[in-house]
Order: C-alpha cells, then structure tokens, then sequence
C-alpha cells in the first residue's frame, strides 16, 4: 500500500446525501476478480448516459475537477453493500480523501484498507469546504484540512493514522499476535460451553 | 457487571485489547461467496499465506448463479470466472464448497442456519452486508469486505471497533400476523430510525413483539438491520432458537449442553444499560411499501406517496434527495400507493426467501392468477427450501397461477444474474434494498413483505393485503 503524507488538491463536490455503494459501483462490474481496473465504473450511472456518453451535468465529468484526489459529499456516505469494489473504483480514479459527515461502517473500514484517508467532519466546515472553490491541503500527520480561508481539524484513530502513514499490511501487523491468537483457540472452542 | 448480550458475546472473543475500544476478535465462523472472494484468495497466494481455519470456514456460490437450468453452462462469461475462480480457490486451499450443483446450494445467510453453521454465542463474518441475519439466533455476525476476508482466511480474526449498543424495543401485537409481516416492523423501524440511524452501533431487538416471532421472521427482522446502519442485529436465543438448530448437521455432539449454557447465559442482565434505545409499538402498524431509493423511504399502503418537503421535515439535503427519488421512481406526490402498477414481481433474496416466506405468500396466490401485465418470479434462497417448498406442492400453486419458479440465488435482489429489470420497470421486490439501478439499470423498487408483493402480482397494484383472505 502507498504510504500517505500530505495531499493538495481541488476538491471534486458531489452534492449528496445517502450516497450507497450500489451507486458507487453498479453491480455488473462487480464480476471482475482483480482489485485494478474500477475506476472507469466509478458512479457509472451517474457519469454516463444509457448510450455511454458522458453526462455533462454530473461533477466527474467536470474538467475543473480533473485529477482531483479529494471527494467532497454529504452523509451517510458508503451505506448498503459491503462491496470494497467501492473503495477500489474511488482509489482507482485517483482520489485519496473523501470528506463527509458520516460514513458507513463497512466502507469506513474498507477506505483504511485501501490507502483512502476517510475524514468525518462537522456540518459546518464541510459545508466551507463545499464553498471553498480553492486547493485543499489535508495533512495527515497534523490530522488537518486547509482551505484558502478555514483550517479544520479532524480525528482519526491511532492505528488507521499509522496503517496509512507507514502504508502498512495489515495482516502482517496481526500475524505478530500468533501466539496469542494460538493461544485463545486453544482454550476457546465452540463446542466447548465454558469457552463462552 | 451487568453485561448486554453483544457485550458477553464481544468479550468471550477478544484475543488481543489494545484498550482504546479497538480489539483482535475471533471469528467461530467464515462464511465465503463467489463475488467478494477472489481478491482475498489472490492476495493469500501472492503473500504465500494459507487459509488458518479450513474447518471453520464456508463457501456456496450464490450471488451470480443463473436461477434458470442448473444442468445448462453459466452463458455470462465474467459470472462463470467469478464460480470457476471460487471453485479452483476452495480446492487449493482445502476449503468446504456447496457449489452449484450441490444439494445444500442456496443464497449464503439462507444455509448458515438451515446447516446449523450458525450457532448462538458464536462470532460470524461473510463478505456481504447482510450477514446481519445471522444474529436472530444470537450470532454476533456482520458484513466485511474483501480485505477483512483475506484478513479473516489468514488470521481467523478480525481487528473492530467496539460499537455502540443500541435496543431497538418492538412492543405489542400486530392484530393480523398473516398481513403485518416482520418486514413491515422492520421497514417501520426503519422508516424512522432512517438509513443512518444505527451507524457506529449494534443493535439488540427485544420484546414481545420479537419473542413472538418465528426463526425465519426473526432472521428478517436482522437480515435488514444493515439498512438502518448497524453492522450487526441480535436476538437472544429462546427454545424456538434451540429446537430450530437441533438436528442440523454442522451443530456440534454436544448440542443438547451447549444449550443448557446458552439459556443460562446468553442474555442481556437485566440491569444492563444500552448506549441509545428506541421502541416500536406493533399494535397498529399498517404493511408498508417503498416509494424512494433508500429503505427509510417508506410508508403504509394506506397513505399516499409523499411530497418531498413533507418527508424530509425541514432537512434540506434530504428534500432534494427525496425530490430526486420521486423522479427517478417516476411518482408524482399525493398518488395513493394501492393506485402503483406494477410490471414485475420478485419473491426471494436474503430477506424473504425462506420456507415461511414462500408458505405465507401461496396462501395469497392459491387458485388465483397473476394479471397479465406483470411478470412473476419465485426464487427460493436454497435448493432444501425448494425442495421442502415442492414437497408441500407449493410449487404448483405458484406455476398454475402463473408464477415462475427458479433454481436458488441471490437472483433479481441485486441483479448481477440474468434476473433483472429493464430500465423504467417497476417491481414489487421482497428483497432489502430500494437503491437506484439495484436490480437493474433504471429499474424501479418498491420493498414489501411475501404476501404484499404476491398480492400485488394478482391484482397488478399494490393492495392492502389486510384485505384478503390469509388463512
């Protein structure tokens, strides 16, 4: 996984609440088994018309916001479908942030396992940033996000904040508790009643 | 102390306490399927690693299965990979698959408990959201992705956040069990907890309402907890839990102790504090319907589709997004739902596909006809609920009313099969979710239990099916 440091970047604003996984990735492209390649399904229906042509009005399709690494949206982000394809298509396409106020758990974590820098904000500084027409800075390390005109600071658990920076594999990082995890299997079995 | 039963359940599997609310959990059982798998098996061969626990973990295809002929080759050539892929990862690594042709193939959270795979007490992961069914027989079980299910294949564990608890109280008795459904207390909670109202939590549902209920109605009733945000959904186990699993095959020689242990202490203590609580009373609730794009978008059959403003109570945001809905639902507000034709109907998925499902919706179709503009599907959640099913010559109920009856799967709940809608179709789904293009393309869903959406296949409408005769 690429290490995380400091990104700049436009922010590409995707005005919406309860923004599902469905819609993220539709499901006929779920069918692919390697992890590359999502990015060109990335809001399929929202992007294209049934023809495949581009849909003007839709902001990924906005030149303003090409190369953006910074998705902005509303909250509840990420609900439905556990399908990490998700994550895959948004890190595929090349964004490394999303900011929201509130994310899906499932998606949360499929974000951290991926390299994405999931941000949960308050009502108000997202909504500066939604009117912050210049380049964002989000500073992983000083856990803060600056516009032209606001800083914002934000929380993020220890473990996620070194799995990033470091860009860590996470099984790796496990397989250093074999023992103990040995250990609870052999004194927790299933069919055993006390091991409950 | 006074423990809630996902706290006892939480610290019975705890290998590792990092002490701030992180935790390394063990994980009784690994549930595999054909689409959120392969990656997983992919980056096991790449870092060399095996699979920990061969014995305790499980593979069916179940998503991408054509439900037409099995004795027919898969045509969707990307599908095919995806069974194949599966197929040749469960042989390297030496793990149990109920694959296509098996006997005991069926949609994953529908065979878990039918093979006494899921146990109470035990802690259960599957790369699908809907995982959360599991927990009507007091399972802590949730939905991973394909990253954790690499973790979990190479670790048997899995690194959590302690969530929140959260009761949901449903209080009551529903005054025509036949025609108010567990789905209808599930969309009313829902409805108003909305979509993101147990993020972050588990949640526990107690009550009259829920001791009363069935197996299958319980496993509804979880099943859909991830659409109200919660990764998990527990009931604590009863008799009916016990006598359901007693028998099954994958239950351990023990089971008869093992219960005796469960019923002493798989329970919230009765001091037990929950972090949020929220009650339903079931005495008047109406069947509900889906009118939106979001599960909480819903409403009794009775009332009329609503007018943004009015659902969204002074929320911006969820105004346009309601607005959005209704025109991508083609409804204009204030049209009766019982006025809503429909072009096709699905019974079947996770949420409602099970034996109770099928029995109830029969009692609604027998000796009836499906209108002549709707296409009608059944398609049962595993070859042992088909099978029961024809057994009882349910079958023939639905096949002479003109009704399709298919081999077992996921199906038309999320489309990634041939069974999907074309776009502007609108569907009677007993399925979980309701989002834009889910079961195809510009397809249009409205969520309603077994009997609602048979009812809607007669008649050609939604129509309030306390106005028939159920029993």
């Amino acid at each position: 996984m690429e290490p995380f440091t400091k990104i700049r970047s436009i922010a590409t604003p995707l005005d919406k609440v309860n923004v599902d996984t469905d819609q993220i990735v539709p499901k006929q492209f779920l069918k692919l088994i390697q992890k590359t390649g999502f990015g060109q399904y990335l809001f399929y229906d929202w992007r294209y018309e049934r023809d495949g042509k581009p849909r003007m009005d839709f902001v990924l399709n906005d030149p303003k916001y090409k190369g953006s690494k910074i998705l902005l949206t509303r909250n509840n982000f990420g609900c439905g479908s556990s399908r990490e394809h998700a994550a895959w298509a948004i890190l595929d396409f090349g964004f490394r942030v999303v900011i929201s106020t509130s994310f899906a758990d499932i998606f949360y974590n499929n974000c951290f396992k991926n390299g994405i820098l999931p941000i949960t904000v308050g009502e108000n500084s997202l909504q500066k940033l939604f009117e912050s027409k210049s380049e964002i800075e989000v500073d992983l390390e000083k856990q803060t996000i600056k516009s032209s005109d606001t800083i914002v600071s934000f929380h993020i658990e220890p473990h996620w904040k070194r799995i990033l920076l470091e860009g860590l594999d996470d099984i790796a990082v496990t397989l250093k508790y074999d023992e103990a995890i040995s250990k609870y299997e052999n004194s927790h079995k299933i069919s055993d009643p006390k091991s409950f | 102390m006074s423990k809630t039963l996902f706290e006892k359940i939480w610290d019975s599997h705890v290998v590792i306490d990092e002490g701030n609310g992180r935790s390394l959990l063990y994980v009784d059982r690994h549930l595999v399927h054909e689409v959120t798998s392969p990656q997983a098996f992919d980056g096991l061969r790449m870092s060399k690693r095996k699979v920990r626990r061969t014995d305790l973990t499980f593979a069916t295809m179940d998503h991408n299965v054509p439900t037409s002929n099995r004795s027919l080759p898969i045509i969707d050539q990307t599908s095919a990979t995806q069974v194949k892929a599966l197929e040749r990862n469960c042989k390297e690594f030496g793990i149990e698959l109920f694959d296509i042709n098996s006997p005991d193939q069926g949609i994953v959270h529908v065979i878990g408990p039918e093979l006494g795979i899921t146990l109470p007490g035990a802690t259960i992961v599957c790369g699908d959201s809907h995982t959360s069914t599991h927990g009507a027989f007091g399972a802590l079980a949730f939905g991973i992705g394909t990253s954790d299910v690499e973790h979990v294949l190479a670790t048997q564990c899995i690194w959590m956040e302690k969530p929140k608890t959260f009761e949901i109280r449903v209080e009551g008795k529903r005054k025509n069990p036949h025609a108010i459904t567990a789905k209808d207390i599930m969309l009313s909670i829902i409805k108003k907890l909305g979509t993101a109202g147990g993020t972050g939590t588990t949640f526990e549902y107690r009550g009259e309402a829920i001791s009363e209920l069935s197996m299958e109605q319980r496993m509804t009733i979880c099943n859909m907890s991830i659409e109200g945000g919660a990764r998990a959904g527990l009931i604590a186990p009863d008799e009916k839990t016990f006598d359901y699993l007693r028998g099954r095959r994958y239950v351990p020689d023990n089971y008869d102790k093992l219960v005796e242990y469960w019923r002493e202490n798989l329970k919230t203590d009765n001091n037990a504090r929950f972090d949020k609580i929220f009650t339903l009373h079931v005495d008047d609730i109406s069947p509900q319907v889906s009118w939106g794009t979001n599960p909480a978008m819903t409403i009794d059959v009775t009332d009329k589709v609503p007018f943004p403003k009015e659902y969204a109570k002074g929320n911006p945001e969820e105004e346009k997004a309601a607005a959005k809905a209704l025109q991508y639902m083609g409804l204009k507000p204030g049209t009766l739902i019982t006025e809503i034709e429909v072009d096709r109907v699905f019974i079947g998925s996770c949420t409602n596909s099970r034996l109770e499902d099928l029995t109830e919706a029969a009692k609604v179709v027998k000796g009836q006809k499906v209108s002549s503009k709707v296409r009608a599907m059944i398609v049962p959640g595993s070859q042992h609920v088909k099978k029961q099913a024809e057994e009882l010559g349910l079958d023939k109920i639905f096949k002479d009313a003109g009704f399709e009856w298919r081999e077992s799967g996921c199906s038309m709940c999320l489309g990634m099969n041939p069974d999907i809608l074309a776009a502007g179709e609108r569907c009677a789904s007993t399925s979980n979710r309701n989002f834009e293009g889910r079961q195809g393309s510009g397809g249009r869903t409205h969520l309603v239990s077994p009997v609602m959406a048979a009812a809607a296949a007669i008649k050609g409408h939604f129509v309030d099916v306390r106005e028939m005769d159920l029993n």
